[in-house]
């Protein structure tokens, strides 16, 4: 119980950045890595959801009995799911048109609870918000780079603006799901390479 | 004893809490969440419908009160006269409800077109209805007062293979929608009229 808070946040950043380290809530970083917007907004949405599950949690672990503390961080979970798709929905419709079916995914996305239920249920809520603030972060990081790399090579276009002009030949393979794999397979080993 | 009283307690105050925050959080955005799907989702299905209308149908809408449930009819001019009416019905397809725009000719009572709206279902088989251009196609010139069917079902609409729950779907909620244009037509014809004046 040494960690500061600031190695609470920076764990997520690169130590336990989450589709990587952890290789945990792989649907939607397969599914929505299709272009970088999807990408961050996907991340950002499961930040929010983790930061603020991280602090109800946190702030009552207390109160929580033991035996039934999935199904209410399932309660809590789900709500602040809902509340993003709500606000998502009536302020980002493009975008929601888009995750449409990820976002309620959101709720099983093991990262989420998983943080809850080895994190924020066993530490104080400062620790619990840098936590979720720092997993959510690296979780967007990796989202937007891998829908970068993706959308560079299978669409030619970075962030929607065309990278190498009119004539060239996407590389479809990249927006598809095996495409997916590769590329989050490649990085795992590029960080691995760096690592050793 | 103590533990299950505070297991029920607990668990029943979150759930509680979490539904009317959500209730609350719903009732705010709705007004805001229904002006982004007309932009994004049912503009772009009037404006195919109702395509070469002289008016803009998007501006050009009222409201009828049917029972509890509140619909909105875009109005289309054609020649110079207001006369086709565009509006969202509901079938229940394979996850889901499916919105479906249907817009009908008050004069003849018949359908010039149909689209989907919203929709959760399967990509590349029941999302079909809404990407296959040639099943919403089929519609056009059925009379809206009769009861429309899939063919194996004595109908004239030919289903959308591997998709028979989402096409019976688009056909009732087009059945629905001549229910409910029947039901209302006086109603209808008297407000579409003022769009004339």
């Amino acid at each position: 119980m040494a960690k500061t808070i600031t190695q609470e946040f920076t764990k997520g950043l690169w130590k336990e950045i989450p589709p990587f380290r952890l290789v945990l809530g792989l649907c939607p970083v397969l599914g929505v890595t299709t272009t970088m917007e999807n990408g961050i907004g996907m991340g950002l949405a499961t930040t929010f959801v983790l930061l603020c599950s991280n602090i109800l949690v946190s702030s009552l672990r207390n109160i929580i009995p033991p035996k039934v503390r999935i199904a209410c961080f399932i309660i809590i979970i789900a709500t602040f799911v809902i509340v993003v798709e709500l606000v998502m929905q009536a302020y980002a419709y493009r975008l929601f048109l888009k995750l449409g079916l990820f976002i309620p995914l959101i709720v099983v996305n093991c990262i989420v609870l998983g943080r809850a239920e080895a994190f924020a249920s066993k530490n104080g809520l400062l620790p619990s918000m840098a936590d979720g603030l720092g997993i959510g972060i690296g979780f967007t990081l990796s989202l937007a780079s891998l829908g970068a790399i993706r959308e560079v090579l299978g669409t030619g276009t970075f962030y929607g603006a065309s990278v190498f002009g009119p004539s060239f030949q996407p590389f479809t393979f990249m927006i598809q799901a095996p495409g997916a794999f590769v590329c989050l397979g490649l990085m795992l080993c590029i960080m691995n390479l760096f690592e050793n | 004893m103590r533990e299950l009283i505070k297991m029920v307690v607990v668990l029943t105050v979150l759930a509680a809490f979490s539904g009317g925050l959500l209730a609350g959080l719903r009732n705010g955005t709705a007004a805001q969440i229904e002006k982004q799907q007309l932009e994004f989702v049912k503009g772009p299905a009037i404006k195919k419908i109702l395509d070469g209308a002289s008016n803009d149908p998007i501006s050009d809408r009222f409201k009828i009160l049917d029972g509890d449930v509140e619909t909105s009819f875009f109005v289309g001019k054609f020649d110079g006269k207001a006369n086709t009416v565009a509006f969202e019905s509901f079938g229940k397809g394979y996850s889901g409800d499916i919105g479906l725009m249907v817009g009908v000719n008050i004069v003849t009572d018949k359908i010039v077109g149909i689209e989907v709206t919203t929709h959760s279902e399967t990509p590349g088989l029941g999302a079909m209805a809404k990407d296959d251009p040639g099943f919403a196609a089929q519609f056009k010139g059925f009379s809206i007062t009769e009861p429309i069917k899939v063919t194996n079902e004595g109908g004239q609409v030919n289903a959308i293979s591997g998709a028979t729950i989402t096409s019976r779907a688009v056909c009732a909620a087009a059945t629905d929608a001549g229910n409910m244009y029947q039901k209302l037509k006086p109603q209808l014809t008297e407000k579409i009229e003022e769009f004339n004046k």
